[in-house]
């Protein structure tokens, strides 16, 4: 115990998936009483390392101290009885039982072997008043709002377990009253002593409830820090990091290089109710526009309107002058529009088809089902794409699966560039694949918007943005905040805009 | 006050209540202690086999082997006090003990093999049904005093009424299922599993033990039923009995359980066999109808209630994002 100060003390926390690391040598320390957010855009390894911590998976190097003593929590339940307990954004509890079935599942209290259900909403309300909860506990989880069942889950998890409590993303779907219901919660428990690891994509609330803050980045610790006197610019940049620096902008075009008069695609007071407030868009031909910001903050979204997966609710959209409407993606394919989205294992490949499928589906999407690409054309389309993106290896016929990410990755693109589309979007082109693919990528963008194309580049490497775009638009809390072009698209302007605090909408 | 819950089960009652009642306008002779007993005498086999299908899709699954199940017990039951002389108690015993085996291993194969529930049951209906006439393609007669006794006990009613000993069974089984779900920590598991199994895995439900538990429970109940049956029927016949696994669906769904898990009574699941019985009974007294109205309407009132729980889904979904608004 005086050996350890902290409550929970993890050192060297290593972990691989089939060979890739996905956390290497992370060391983390909680104290007790403290509120410790712990931040990391996609793919950093925040959920792998509290997953470690709860029992979800197990380390593969690494020692981890609870209390002092050494811990090796094998499952969920190893994690609870230690004292670790979870509390997640949305598979949770159950909605169709009542409040006290909830908060007492698998250790009802229980007379002559038949469970007391008059007991049990007793303690229910005895539990739930220590939260400052007063209501029917023999109602439906299903029947409050979502900040109460949150409220509900994190009773649970502190009766359960009671020294650490760990919280994946809890306020992501509450608004600013429920946020506050939560975290004056959250404040008590700390105040009690319990040890609360907090996830969460939002910068206010983490300077509004946290402590400390850890940060990670691709599976590697940036660092601990206390919250006070941690500016945001700083913050900011541990999240997002300068690992590109070596990239210059020669591919750089200025303005004049652009095609003279007004833009072809143009988008004005476009916008989504909850999804992204209006905003306006130009895109001229050869131009790479580049969209910053932090996880959550409307980038993914933006997309989605753009492509015609979400529908506007306000602005209008115009290509070549005509008012055009996007209510689909097959509307915007219509128009020439392609996109690459995020999740390139869920919605982009088909694992199970070959290269030359893959590749040809956009394309054979385009011109109508009823109009098959013969096995020829499709052999054609591949060969030539994987001539000129260098797809490894060249086996048109081989189940896109088996290939490495960067590879796949390269085939979607060339499943869009089949359909010589004039505007295409690129949702984090470069995620998970490895660096010399990642350079590979970013080159392959300068050449297609030399040949005249449009692209639309989100990222949240700001290095990458300022390598290829010659625009930036920067978002923050689900809005366009700011734009930069030419000498203006650096590093630090982008983090500015970035961290500068948006008034928070009564909306 | 009724919580959204409860109200597939309070609308179950009230379209019971309102039938019966129009069925006595139309036939008084049909408020009678005789009907009533007729009822339940003869769905009783159904009624147990029900309440371990409540069971099941309360947890989100469903099993079609039952009625295989019903037939391979009935014929065993027969074969061995009818043909080998073996004492009906020791025959009861050894096809209870066969019931629920093989409902546990379908349970264990659901679970650990990752199979679902319609595909695991649909080859133990076959197989059920396989086995049973293996052992005989005749109707076997079965008679054997104890038999006799059992079938010849009754409570009389006023009025002439009689409640048999298989009512009496199907009444208990019934109670003691009604305890089971509501009062059992393996109830309240059954329901959180219809919930959301990966939720109820992460709040510490033994999901491995309870997907046996309850598939050995419909095994068991199967089992029972078959016995029934055979005391019914005096007999066992490995063709009888096909399709009763859809019947008991349609009692269970028209009582109001969710098809889809989670939400439902045993108490529901009574009231459903009740009002099939009705329909049925109806038809016996007007005479002139094809048994098939039964089918008919059943069907009607499936769709009815299917719509009616969307529907409710529907408005408490609603309901819910008004009062987000307003807070």
């Amino acid at each position: 115990m005086s050996e350890f100060q902290s409550l929970l003390e993890a050192r060297g926390i290593g972990k691989s998936f089939l060979g890739i690391a996905a956390l290497d040598s992370v060391d983390f320390s909680l104290k007790r009483g403290e509120i410790h957010a712990l931040l990391g855009e996609n793919g950093a390894g925040k959920s792998t390392l509290i997953k470690i911590f709860t029992g979800v998976y197990t380390r593969d190097r690494g020692t981890i101290h609870l209390d002092g003593a050494d811990v090796a929590p094998g499952n969920v339940g190893e994690a609870q009885t230690l004292g670790i307990g979870t509390v997640y954004q949305e598979v949770n509890l159950l909605e169709n039982l009542t409040v006290a079935e909830n908060l007492f599942l698998g250790r009802q209290p229980r007379r002559l072997g038949l469970v007391n259900r008059r007991e049990m909403s007793r303690r229910a309300r005895a539990l739930l008043q220590r939260y400052g909860l007063d209501i029917d506990v023999d109602a439906l989880l299903s029947s409050y709002s979502v900040a109460v069942r949150q409220i509900v889950a994190i009773a649970r998890a502190v009766d359960l377990s009671g020294k650490v409590l760990v919280l994946d993303e809890p306020t992501a779907s509450l608004d600013t009253h429920e946020v506050e219901m939560v975290f004056a919660v959250l404040r008590q428990l700390r105040d009690e002593g319990l040890g609360i690891i907090i996830i969460t994509h939002f910068l206010n609330q983490v300077y509004a409830i946290a402590d400390r803050v850890t940060v990670l980045r691709n599976g590697r610790l940036v660092g601990s820090r206390d919250i006070s006197g941690l500016p945001r610019m700083e913050l900011i940049s541990m999240m997002l990091g300068r690992e590109l620096q070596h990239i210059t902008r020669e591919q750089q075009a200025s303005d004049e290089t652009l095609a003279p008069g007004a833009a072809p695609i143009r988008f004005s007071g476009y916008g989504k109710r909850g999804s992204v407030a209006p905003f306006d868009l130009e895109i001229r031909p050869g131009e790479v526009v580049g969209i910053a910001g932090l996880l959550g903050s409307g980038r993914t979204e933006t997309a989605f309107l753009l492509f015609g997966i979400d529908r506007a609710d306000s602005g209008t959209v115009s290509v070549d002058d005509a008012e055009v409407k996007l209510t689909s993606p097959e509307a915007a394919i219509s128009k020439g529009f392609g996109f690459c989205p995020e999740e390139r294992k869920s919605d982009g490949i088909i694992g199970d088809f070959s290269v030359a499928d893959n590749i040809a589906l956009a394309l054979q999407a385009r011109q109508g089902w009823a109009k098959p690409l013969s096995s020829r054309q499709k052999a054609a389309l591949a060969e030539r794409f994987i001539k000129s993106l260098d797809i490894r290896p060249a086996d048109a016929n081989r189940p896109i699966k088996f290939l490495s990410g960067g590879n796949q990755q390269k085939a979607i693109l060339a499943r869009w560039l089949a359909t010589d589309p004039r505007l295409l979007i690129l949702d984090e082109p470069t995620r998970g694949i490895d660096i010399g693919a990642h350079a590979e990528i970013l080159k392959m963008i300068g050449k297609l918007c030399a040949d005249g194309m449009s692209l639309i580049v989100i990222s949240s490497e700001i290095e990458e943005l300022t390598a290829i775009a010659h625009r930036v638009v920067v978002l923050s809390d689900r809005r366009h905040v700011a734009e930069l072009r030419g000498n203006e698209v650096t590093a630090d302007n982008i983090m500015h805009a970035i961290a500068t605090p948006t008034t928070p909408e009564a909306a | 006050m009724i919580h959204s819950r409860n109200l597939p089960f309070a609308a179950t009652l009230a379209i019971f209540v309102i039938a019966y009642i129009l069925c006595v306008i139309q036939f008084p002779n049909m408020l009678s202690t005789r009907v009533i007993g007729n009822l339940l005498t003869d769905n009783a086999f159904l009624g147990i086999a029900a309440v371990g299908m409540t069971f099941v899709i309360l947890s989100g699954g469903i099993d079609l082997s039952i009625g295989s199940v019903i037939a391979f017990t009935s014929v065993f039951v027969a074969v061995m006090v009818g043909s080998l002389g073996i004492h009906p108690l020791v025959a009861f015993a050894a096809a209870l003990v066969i019931s629920t085996l093989f409902g546990s291993l379908m349970g264990a194969m659901i679970r650990f093999l990752a199979i679902p529930p319609f595909v695991v049951t649909l080859a133990g209906m076959f197989l059920a049904r396989g086995a049973a006439y293996l052992i005989s393609t005749e109707s076997v007669p079965i008679s054997h005093p104890m038999i006799d006794a059992i079938q010849g006990f009754y409570f009389r009613f006023p009025g002439g009424g009689r409640l048999t000993a298989m009512a009496m069974l199907m009444l208990a089984v019934f109670i003691i299922g009604a305890f089971i779900a509501g009062r059992t920590r393996f109830g309240a598991n059954v329901y959180a599993l219809g919930g959301n199994q990966q939720s109820a895995e992460l709040m510490g439900v033994p999901v491995g033990p309870t997907t046996i538990g309850i598939y050995a429970l419909s095994g068991f109940l199967s089992g029972l039923s078959g016995i029934a049956y055979t005391l019914y029927t005096s007999s066992g016949y490995s063709l009888a009995t096909v399709g009763v696994e859809l019947d008991a669906i349609a009692a269970v769904v028209i009582g109001g359980t969710l098809l889809t898990g989670g939400t439902g009574l045993v108490a529901g699941t009574f009231v459903g066999i009740l009002i099939q019985g009705l329909i049925q009974t109806y038809i016996v007294f007007d005479g002139t109808l094809s048994s098939w109205w039964t089918k008919i309407v059943i069907g009607v009132l499936l769709f009815a209630f299917i719509v009616l729980q969307r529907g409710i889904i529907w408005y408490s979904n609603r309901r819910m994002a008004e009062g987000r608004l307003v807070a």
